[in-house]
């Protein structure tokens, strides 16, 4: 079994590595110190298994796993995130507390071993962890072969388009794998506001709202932008702006 | 209940109070014509009988003060104690001195004189405690909110002062963990500097000062910890001039400083990071310049996390009343944030 360690304290790797001594079938392929790395060392070495930190430089581990190829097993470690540890309660995602011991260790990976969690599980984590701070702060993205922080400020509008969402900033737009629902519910509701099935604007942008069709409304983007406004989106809009 | 103007003072005053008024009274009704006997005995009794009325009227408001309808009270209670007065004398002078006829008819003929009087006397005193019980209760009041404003000062002092990331705690413990299999003795090294630290974070929970160079002590353990953790990647340097050293600043206000340095340092960037701490005196302030690497880019969304900065800011404009102690600025690649102690 093909494993990576991935944490950015290289005493915490150790102790990975010292405990994995006692599971000969699993193989580790190598250590990484961040989440880029990560997403690297995924593609490169297709991993069934990785120990991933949630805390770590530039991005996080739920982060990482947005943007890795695919989601391996995964057995998280943390040394206290409240919101990751709820998200892995709701979502029966067993984890590590740091400091953890060997006996604990051990019941980990039998367990992930036996059965591991399916692929629904971790995904469903990620994105109850998604209402963490730090990612409500920000959106990272994959652009080309380059991994692209943006930062929750700089979002013009959300579009969706099919199984993506275009994310509008002024270095140009950027695809990402979620739903409308997910932003809806991440992202403050004081800031961005869906105006619109398909879109999701960031109301410090809006100059004018102008009646279009009937029933219908489009809103003017500092950016020059227009984007439709729904007789829903129209009322959480008026709502929103207080008018 | 307010504190009671009852002392030997006050009872000087009100017995020489008496004396006067009375010997005005008895000098009043000789002039009138009034035998001595009489006049000395109307003149002590009559008196006595409204500084009595007088004393019960004070002694009630201590116990009660009017609240909304204040002068109406006044009014009621000086009409009240007057004709009560009144009554009493009417009951007594006559019959005391009954003998004295010309005496009894000039007491009825001078009633309404004396009515006016009393109800002058009576209203004042009455008047005059109200104000003295009222200014008692505010400043009581006062008093009160100013020691619940200051424990509750004190209580977010202490707070602030205390706040020990857990991150931090379970993480070092987790790399002590680790350093039992690789290196025991650098384990042992660790608990020391670890439970050092946190000996200082709880021992110092009263002390609400402490000197440069002790503060420095306090970092470096705290630093020293985090080198563990994150290894090469972190560096510190600390540069200070010598006469700092003694410069008094608020116990453990540099921590949280230095913590929120590492950890955007640390979390915003790749490769190595170092974090650099000067002190110098600056026109008689302490000045001190902390520095983290950072990436301009990425930086927008992780100034919300600084709570860090945002509980030593309101420290510091507890205990100084300023809230300009505290910047941070932003160059190309450094964030640096300085803070100034003044030196009282």
């Amino acid at each position: 079994m093909k494993a990576l360690i991935i944490d950015d304290e290289p005493l915490a790797r150790d102790i990975i590595r010292e405990y994995l001594t006692s599971h000969p079938s699993i193989e580790v392929m190598q250590e990484c110190s961040d989440g880029f790395e990560g997403i690297k060392a995924i593609q490169q070495h297709q991993p069934d298994l990785i120990f991933l930190d949630i805390q770590m430089p530039k991005i996080n581990g739920f982060e990482m796993l947005e943007l890795a190829e695919y989601v391996p097993k995964v057995i998280f470690a943390t040394a206290f995130d409240e919101y990751a540890v709820k998200a892995f309660e709701a979502h029966a995602v067993d984890y590590l507390l740091k400091p953890f011991s060997r006996q604990r260790f051990d019941a980990a990976v039998q367990k992930l071993m036996a059965e591991g969690p399916s692929r629904e599980q971790v995904p469903a984590a990620m994105e109850a962890a998604a209402k963490s701070p730090d990612q409500s702060n920000r959106i990272v993205v994959k652009d080309g072969g380059k991994i692209r922080i943006i930062p929750i400020t700089q979002v013009q509008y959300l579009e969706a388009a099919d199984d993506y969402i275009k994310i509008h900033t002024a270095d140009g737009s950027f695809l990402k794998k979620k739903t409308m629902q997910f932003f809806e519910e991440t992202l403050s509701a004081a800031q961005f506001i869906r105006i619109h099935r398909s879109y999701i604007v960031n109301a410090n942008l809006i100059t004018r709202i102008d009646p279009y069709e009937k029933e219908g409304h489009l809103a003017l983007l500092t950016t020059g932008a227009r984007l439709p406004v729904s007789k829903a989106g129209y009322a959480r809009l008026r709502d929103a702006l207080g008018i | 209940m307010a504190i009671s103007p009852y002392n030997r003072k006050f009872a000087i005053a009100v017995a020489t109070g008496w004396i006067i008024w009375a010997s005005l009274g008895y000098r009043l009704l000789a002039d009138f014509g009034a035998g001595s006997l009489a006049a000395l005995s109307d003149s002590m009794l009559s008196n006595a009988l409204l500084f009595g009325g007088c004393f019960l009227i004070s002694n009630n408001m201590r116990y009660y003060l009017p609240g909304k309808e204040k002068y109406w009270y006044v009014l009621l209670l000086g009409v009240i104690v007057t004709l009560l007065w009144m009554t009493m004398l009417r009951l007594s002078l006559p019959f005391l001195l009954s003998d004295d006829k010309q005496y009894v008819a000039e007491f009825y003929a001078s009633l309404s004189i004396r009515m006016a009087v009393g109800f002058l006397v009576i209203t004042s005193s009455t008047l005059l405690s109200l104000i003295w019980y009222t200014q008692q209760q505010e400043q009581d009041q006062a008093a009160r909110k100013q020691e619940t404003d200051q424990a509750a000062r004190d209580a977010e002092l202490l707070q602030l002062q205390n706040r020990l990331q857990p991150h931090f705690l379970f993480n070092s413990l987790n790399s002590v963990s680790a350093l039992t299999i690789s290196d025991p003795g650098k384990a042992r090294d660790m608990i020391e500097q670890l439970s050092a630290f946190l000996r200082g974070s709880l021992q110092k929970e009263h002390r609400q000062w402490s000197t440069l160079e002790e503060e420095l002590d306090y970092l470096r353990l705290y630093m020293g910890i985090e080198k563990v953790r994150f290894g090469y990647r972190l560096q510190t340097e600390i540069n200070c001039d010598e006469s700092t050293l003694q410069m008094r600043l608020p116990n453990t206000i540099l921590q949280p400083v230095v913590e929120n340095a590492i950890k955007f340092g640390l979390y915003d960037t790749l490769g190595e990071v170092c974090i650099r701490l000067t002190a110098q005196n600056s026109n008689g302030f302490l000045q001190i310049e902390v520095s983290n690497p950072f990436d301009q880019v990425t930086a927008v969304p992780r100034k919300g996390a600084g709570f860090g900065l945002a509980s030593v800011r309101r420290r510091l404009f507890l205990l100084f009343a300023r809230q300009d102690l505290l910047q941070t600025e932003m160059t190309d690649t450094l964030f640096i944030t300085r803070i100034l102690i003044p030196q009282i």
